[in-house]
């Protein structure tokens, strides 16, 4: 262990030659984002990892073993930070696989003519760096997945606000596109909130969403049947001419439903079937 | 006849589905179709995909941009090597399903595009081309 030991001094003795190699490895890759991230933060990250790896390689060179774990938390941290940045795995990666240069010079100064002992000490310090790097894109990745699927998630919420638009008048704006699984939360939440409100018309608009085929006909359809189920009438908007072109020519029937070009449109039905109206208040002088 | 885009992509997902109706947009664009004949390519090739994804069992969509002469078109052509369509002629019904879709899929995006074409072998898949010109 006494030549960990030595290493360790080594490169705690030489931190800031390393550290300026080290830097200089890490912005000449191209892959270095600058407009992500500042080079004196950059400075400062690389100067703390440096410590906290002299300090684990003085212990083992084992990466699994317990004095590695504050490296392997100060790896984690950067790279969940660089996956909710938008880096790309390998630029993540970069941070601790740069590292190989500077160390490799180091060994080789420090080792000198002895061929054999130089293969060995490469060979080590490549196995370990390459661990640390696929520990880095290991955490990179479940972080990304985490990311993905909270961003779906509040998708799905966002994408499907039923809004009261006059007493007893819903409306759903749809937006994105509608796959299965959404669609189903959309029907439900609108059936709850027609149950909820009491409301007689629920208005579903579609001028958000991109394409109209046979799946998304049929789970509009089925909407529709629901909603009348629970004794509200219901109106689809928003169906552009190109949309209704389509429709026509794929064969989905639309005859039963009400529909309308715009939400506006809608929504004036849905008053004169409520025996409401609207108008311009006379201007008083 | 020229191919001046072609590109070849997966279906195994809902992702692939809409990548796939992206990219077939975004050549129908580049090729000038009109906003109505975009929408029919681009709903056709979706009731397409989705056919390859649920009763092909996945497969793949190759999307080329077609220069004939003066004419330009889009052409989209789907494969599995699923269960295939024991009867073509059948499935090609307005109605028929076997999923308890609308089963206006197959017939409906024919009625979409200029060119169809479709071939299935029991047991070796299905493929199906169409195109749609400017
Ligand atoms: N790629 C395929 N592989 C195997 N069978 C297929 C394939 N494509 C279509 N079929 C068969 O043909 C039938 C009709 O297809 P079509 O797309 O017209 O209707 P559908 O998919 O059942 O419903 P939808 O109206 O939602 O598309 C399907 O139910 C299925 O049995
Ligand atoms: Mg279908």
């Amino acid at each position: 262990m006494g030549q960990n030991m030595q290493l360790a001094e080594e490169i705690r003795k030489r931190q800031d030659a390393i550290l300026k190699d080290w830097m200089a490895y890490q912005v000449s890759a191209l892959t270095l984002r600058r407009d992500l991230v500042k080079e004196s933060e950059l400075r400062e990250t690389s100067r703390q990892f440096l410590e906290l790896f002299s300090e684990a390689i003085g212990v083992s060179t084992d990466t699994s073993s317990p004095s590695w774990k504050p490296v392997k938390d100060s790896l984690a941290e950067i790279s969940q930070k660089r996956a909710a940045q938008g880096f790309s795995p390998s630029e993540t990666a970069t941070f601790v696989l740069s590292l190989k240069q500077p160390l490799f010079d180091l060994v080789q100064q420090r080792v000198g003519q002895d061929g054999k002992r130089l293969a060995d000490m490469l060979w080590e310090f490549t196995k370990l760096l390459d661990h640390l790097g696929l520990y880095t894109t290991e955490v990179y990745q479940e972080s990304r997945e985490g990311v993905i699927s909270r961003q779906q998630q509040e998708l799905m919420e966002l994408s499907t606000p039923v809004v009261q638009l006059w007493d007893e008048v819903l409306a759903l704006p749809l937006i994105g596109t509608l796959d299965s699984a959404r669609t189903q939360v959309v029907m439900e939440n609108l059936l709850q909130r027609v149950v909820e409100t009491g409301a007689r018309i629920a208005i579903i608009d579609i001028t958000g969403v991109p394409t109209v085929d046979t799946l998304v006909a049929q789970h509009l359809m089925k909407t529709v049947a629901a909603t009348r189920l629970m004794g509200a009438d219901c109106i689809i908007s928003g169906i552009r001419p190109q949309i209704a072109q389509t429709i026509v020519h794929l064969g989905v029937n639309l005859n039963d439903i009400v529909t309308k070009a715009t939400l506006a449109d809608a929504f004036e039905v849905a008053l004169a079937r409520l025996g409401a109206t609207v108008s311009k208040a006379a201007s008083t002088s | 006849m020229a191919v001046l885009r072609d590109e070849l992509i997966g279906l195994r997902s809902m992702d692939d589905m809409i990548k796939a109706r992206q990219l077939v947009r975004d050549c129908a664009i580049f090729q000038g179709l009109s906003l109505v004949d975009q929408t029919k390519i681009v709903t056709a090739a979706s009731e397409l995909a989705r056919n390859t994804l649920v009763h092909g069992g996945g497969g793949e969509m190759r999307l080329q941009a077609l220069n004939d002469g003066p004419r330009r078109g889009v052409k989209v052509i789907f494969a599995d090597r699923g269960p295939g369509i024991p009867n073509i002629e059948l499935a090609m019904k307005d109605g028929y399903t076997t999923r308890g879709g609308l089963g206006l899929g197959l017939s409906g995006s024919k009625r979409l595009v200029n060119e169809f074409s479709i071939e299935s072998q029991s047991g070796k898949g299905t493929t199906v081309s169409i195109v749609r010109w400017k």
